[in-house]
Parts: structure tokens; sequence; C-alpha cells
């Protein structure tokens, strides 16, 4: 059984919101396999991007970026939070929406879902059910409150995924590969969701056109930087660097 | 405990909920679902805590009334009648079959995994539930035991099943932990 | 909750707490087994049909379905207490089994299954003491819940993969194969669901995923 102490505002180290995440001379290998190798990066842009192969290390890029993932060498820091030593208060800032709905919704009814990452934080009930009801409200799932989570769509799965996140007010989120199961409609849909984000948002992802209009995208490829720029340089390297497998 | 481990218990719990709904099949006259399977594959995939939670999961979730018991049945009633000792043994069935597989992860093999299963899944199945029921019923010890014969042809096959399962499981994606690594840390 | 044995009545049975209900019940088991007479076990049986058909209205066709389930049991029960000891015993036997389970069965039609969860919590609580937290029995309760119908989905989909490839459909070796790759399917989301967990706040301390091993880092 781990430590059972539950945090409290008091004993959370303080963060400083305008440094984003920063990533000093980061790797990390499982065994003897090295997935990343010496990446240094600030993230401050509003909007970034990652792409990248199969295989590449972009998903472990994207856990780092929380603390799902501890590196095997160099620091993450998230507004001056070491992800190693401030877990906690990193992943209270950070929200994190996976690729497959299913692996992320833990109950059965759709606002019973959204409500659980409040509970863990000790929200009083009377507040939890105003902020479950104004995302459900803005996600287009008020109707579903109280569905079985298994009768919505792979569309409205990954909707409720979202709201269970930000739900939490998280300062910034990381998205791996969200629309990857989805078909255009709500590949559409997930798109203007981030866009309306007033976080910061990292988004992993294969569908290219979701970066169109983003500040910044990096390119990973063997585990390192191999580009990071505007969308447009960088797209125009990562789509070359495929032509040429 | 870590979350993987709170997500293996609702896990083998619910698999064992969803192998009551498969069809049950006739071996001579006596119908054979596939629920101790569950039982079996929670001990041998997931080692005996975990086993052992989740058939008690399973366990409570069939006694808060929801009907995963072959043919719809479930609720407390199924803990007051003559088959409650068979039931309530299951988390003890996965437990042992559990430390069994564990002690011999490494060489872990369809013989060994028949053995546990023979052993957890049908010795302490039997050795809880025929007692419960030749007290509920108020009949000896002696013809319950001969009743309960009819279930072993079904059990043996199963008790293979799970092992063969099991053996595959074990070298796609193994869960279970030989003990030197599982004391490193983390 | 669709799936569930609770038939919704407004009755004064159904608005009982279910740590009442629950009290009841062990206190008729006790009851019927301590005193094994005719009058005690014929009174239980009269008194639980009394309470389920007329106090909580429910529909005689769920006690004739509970006694069908038990028929065999019941009438291999009294063929052997006539054979080897005497037909008041039998009767006594046969009363009592019936009685036990019909009150079981009202307990459980006329309690949600929510507040049967919320009892199993309370249950819990001193569990505290040896490091169990109630609210992850509460969390494993509606993951197990919420697997179900994922679960059954997996299964559906897999078991119409091997179709499509001419394997076995149906029987116990269709069981098999359809197993294997079903739980290394859902080994492998679990270990995706421990981490939503702990993104979710769950867990108070970074781990390293587990995923590593098994995946080889082999994720993107």
């Amino acid at each position: 059984m781990r430590r059972r102490s539950v945090a409290v505002a008091s004993d959370a180290p303080v963060a400083d919101a305008a440094r984003g995440f920063e990533l000093l001379e980061v790797g990390h290998s499982y065994g003897n396999r090295v997935v990343l190798s010496d990446v240094t990066l600030h993230l401050t842009e509003h909007r970034i991007g990652v792409v990248g192969g199969n295989g590449s290390g972009k998903s472990t890029l994207a856990r780092l970026l929380n603390g799902l993932v501890l590196p095997s060498a160099g620091r993450v820091l998230v507004d001056g939070l070491d992800t190693r030593s401030d877990g906690r208060a990193v992943r209270r800032r950070v929200g994190f929406v996976f690729q497959d709905p299913d692996a992320q919704i833990v109950h059965p009814t759709v606002a019973e879902d959204v409500a659980y990452g409040l509970v863990n934080q000790g929200v009083p009930a009377t507040e939890r059910a105003a902020r479950v009801g104004e995302v459900l409200e803005r996600y287009g799932l008020a109707g579903h409150a109280d569905h079985p989570a298994h009768l919505l769509s792979g569309g409205q799965k990954q909707l409720l995924a979202i709201a269970g996140v930000l739900v939490m007010r998280p300062a910034r989120i990381v998205f791996d590969e969200p629309t990857t199961l989805l078909d255009l409609i709500n590949t559409r849909r997930i798109r203007q969701v981030i866009e309306a984000l007033d976080q910061q948002a990292v988004v992993v992802t294969h569908h290219l056109d979701l970066l169109d209009d983003f500040d910044r995208v990096l390119v990973i490829d063997g585990g390192r930087v191999v580009a990071d720029g505007p969308p447009s340089s960088s797209l125009a390297t990562y789509r070359r660097l495929m032509d040429d497998r | 405990m870590r979350s993987r481990e709170l997500v293996h218990i609702a896990l083998f719990a619910a698999i064992t909920a969803v192998l009551g709904v498969v069809p049950a099949v006739n071996v001579g006259p006596v119908p054979i679902t596939a629920q101790t399977l569950g039982v079996m594959l929670a001990g041998s995939v997931v080692g005996a805590r975990r086993g052992f939670l989740s058939q008690l999961l399973f366990l409570v979730l069939v006694a808060v009334g929801l009907p995963l018991l072959p043919g719809g049945r479930g609720g407390l009633s199924v803990f007051t009648g003559p088959t409650a000792g068979y039931l309530l043994s299951w988390p003890v069935a996965a437990l042992v079959i559990g430390l069994i597989t564990e002690r011999v992860w490494r060489r872990y093999n369809l013989g060994w995994g028949v053995f546990a299963n023979v052993l957890g899944g049908m010795v302490v199945i039997y050795a809880v539930g025929i007692p419960v029921s030749a007290a509920v019923l108020g009949a000896s010890l002696w013809t319950t035991s001969v009743a309960a014969l009819i279930f072993l042809p079904g059990d043996l096959v199963k008790a293979v099943l799970a092992a063969a399962v099991a053996v595959q499981v074990r070298r796609s994606y193994p869960v279970i932990e030989p003990r030197d690594r599982a004391v490193a840390p983390r | 909750m669709t799936l569930a044995l609770y038939v919704p009545r407004a009755t004064v049975v159904h608005r009982a707490p279910a740590g009442l209900k629950l009290l009841s019940l062990s206190l008729t088991g006790v009851l019927v087994f301590a005193v094994p007479t005719l009058p005690v076990a014929a009174g239980a049986l009269a008194a639980v049909l009394a309470v389920g058909l007329f106090v909580a209205e429910l529909p005689p066709e769920l006690f004739g379905r509970q006694a069908r389930t038990l028929l065999w049991w019941l009438v291999a029960l009294l063929a052997l207490h006539l054979l080897t000891t005497d037909p008041e015993t039998g009767a006594v036997a046969v009363l009592r089994l019936l009685a036990l389970v019909l009150a079981a069965a009202v307990v459980t039609a006329t309690t949600r299954v929510t507040e049967m969860v919320a009892v199993v919590e309370w249950l819990c609580a001193p569990l505290r003491l040896v490091g169990v937290r109630p609210a992850r029995v509460g969390l494993v309760i509606a993951m197990a819940l919420r697997f179900l119908p994922v679960l059954a989905e997996r299964a559906d989909a897999i078991r119409e993969a091997q179709a499509a490839r001419g394997g076995p459909v149906r029987g116990l070796r269709a069981t098999v194969t359809m197993v294997v790759p079903l739980l290394v399917s859902v080994l492998r989301m679990a270990d995706t669901v421990g981490e939503a967990l702990d993104a979710r706040g769950a867990d108070d301390v970074p781990a390293q995923p587990s995923w590593r091993r098994r995946t080889g880092g082999r994720l993107s």
C-alpha cells in the first residue's frame, strides 16, 4: 500500500505558471532500448504539435510531460516543478488525454465518470455536481449524464474522456493521438474542442491537418527532435522523412 | 496498491462475469459453464493477491444484485442456496492457483497449469462446496460428494483449457513477475 | 443501471435502509438453522412470501422463477430425507431452504445496486485499519461494471474476426481461441487504464509504467 496522505494546497510546491514545460537533457530507455536521447526543449507556446513515426518515441515524450513516465536521464520541469519530486503537483497541472477512450472511462455512467477526478481532488459534492454539469453541457453530453458510457458513440466517448480531464481544470493538457480511433467527423469535432481550449495544449498525432494552425510542431525520429518550428516547415520535413523510408 | 493492480482486479471480476454468458456446453447430461474458467484464469494470469481480490469482487457484484451467474441468477439468494459454498470458494481457489503459479512462474507450462487448476480450481472448490451443500441440504457428506461427481469431467476439461490459455498469455503478455524481479525497486 | 435484479416499486420495503434488510436476512438465516422445527420453517416461508408479495408488491413470477431454479435440489432433498431420515426433517429442510432463498431474493429485488454498494463501502470502513481505502472499493466495483460491456464488445469483435478467417465459432475450442487474444487485448488496455487513473489523480506516487517491460517501449 502506498502513502496515504492526501495532497493539500498548503504542502503543494509553488508553481511558476509562466515557465511551461522544460526538458533538460532528457533521455529515456527501457532496459537496453533507448527511446529518447538528449532532448532539451522549452515548450511555452499555446499550441504545440508532436509528430513522428511508430516507435519514434513521441508517446514516451508525451508521458514525460506529466510524470506518467520519469526520465532515465535529465529532468522534466512543469512550471518549475520537477516531475520526479513533485509528481502529484505536476499531474494536477497537466491533464492527459489518451488514444483509446475505452481505456479512460472508468465508471459505468457518464456523470459519475466525469466526477471521478474531482472526487480524487476532494472537491465537495455540490461544487462537483455544478462543475460536472457545466462540462457535460459544453461538450453536448448533458442529455447523457445518467446514461451508461458504453452506449455512447466513439466520438462521444472521446469527448467524455476529455470532459473528465477538463473538469479538473488543468493548466496544460497533453493529448496522445486523441483522434486515431475516430472518423473524420469526430476528428473535426475534437479539433474544434482543442482549438477552443484556453489552456496550453501539446498534441501528439498522426493527423497532420490537425496541426495546421499550431504555433509550433516538433518532429521526433529515432528518439531525437529532428525538426522544430512552425507547422509548414516541420510538416514538410516530416513528409520528406517518411517518403525517404 | 498501484492503479494498474486495481484495474486488474476489476478486469478479472468482469471476465468471470462475462464468461457466465458463454453458452453452456453439455458434457453428458450436465451443462458445463465457462465461469470457473474465469476463476482459474484470474489465479494463473494475475497471481494470488489480485486473483483472490478479483473473485471476491465478483461475488460482491453478485451479492449486490447483479444477475451475473449463468441463467441470469444473482442477488443474495445464491448465497443462501445449496451451491453457496462452491461460489464462496472461488476467491480461495484463485488464491491457491495464484500461489502455485507464482512459485513455478519461471518453468510454468501446461503441466504446472493443470496441476494448479486441479488443486485450486477443483480440490479447493469441492472441499468448500460439498460440506456447505451438505449443511444447507441437511444431507450427508457422502451423498453430496457422490452428487458432485457429475461436475468432475467438465471441471477437468476446464482445468486443461485454462492452463492452455494461461500458458499462451504468459508467453505473449506476462503479468506475474519472477520473484527476483518483483522485489527489485521500481 | 439497466442490468440488475431490482424491481422498482414505491413500498415501505423498498424504502427501508439496505443495511436493515441485510440484517433481517441474516437473522432469518440464523433463526431457521438454529431452530429446525416445522412451525419455524413454515412460518419463515409464509412470512417471506407475505412480505414479498403483499408488502413489497413483487410479482409472483419472481418467486416462481427462484423456486424453479431450486426445483431439482428440493426434489432430491426430499427424496433423500424420505429414504434416510423422516418426512418431517425433510419438510423442514425443504421449507427453510426455500424461505432463505426467497428472502434473499426479496432483499435483492427491493434494493438498488447503488445502495448495496454503499453498504459494501460502509462494511469496508473498518478495513481502513489494515490499509484498505473504502473509496477504492467503490472504484473497483465501478470499473468492473464499466468493463462488462467493453469485454463483451471486444469478445464479439474477436469472435467475428476469427469466424471471418474460418475459425471455430462454438464450443470450448472456440472459447480458448477467443479468450487468449481477448485477455492479451484487455491486459494491454489495463495498462492504459492504470495510467489514466494516475493521470486523474488516483495514485499519489509517480510510478514507472509497466508497459515499458512488455512492449519494450514500442510505444510512440
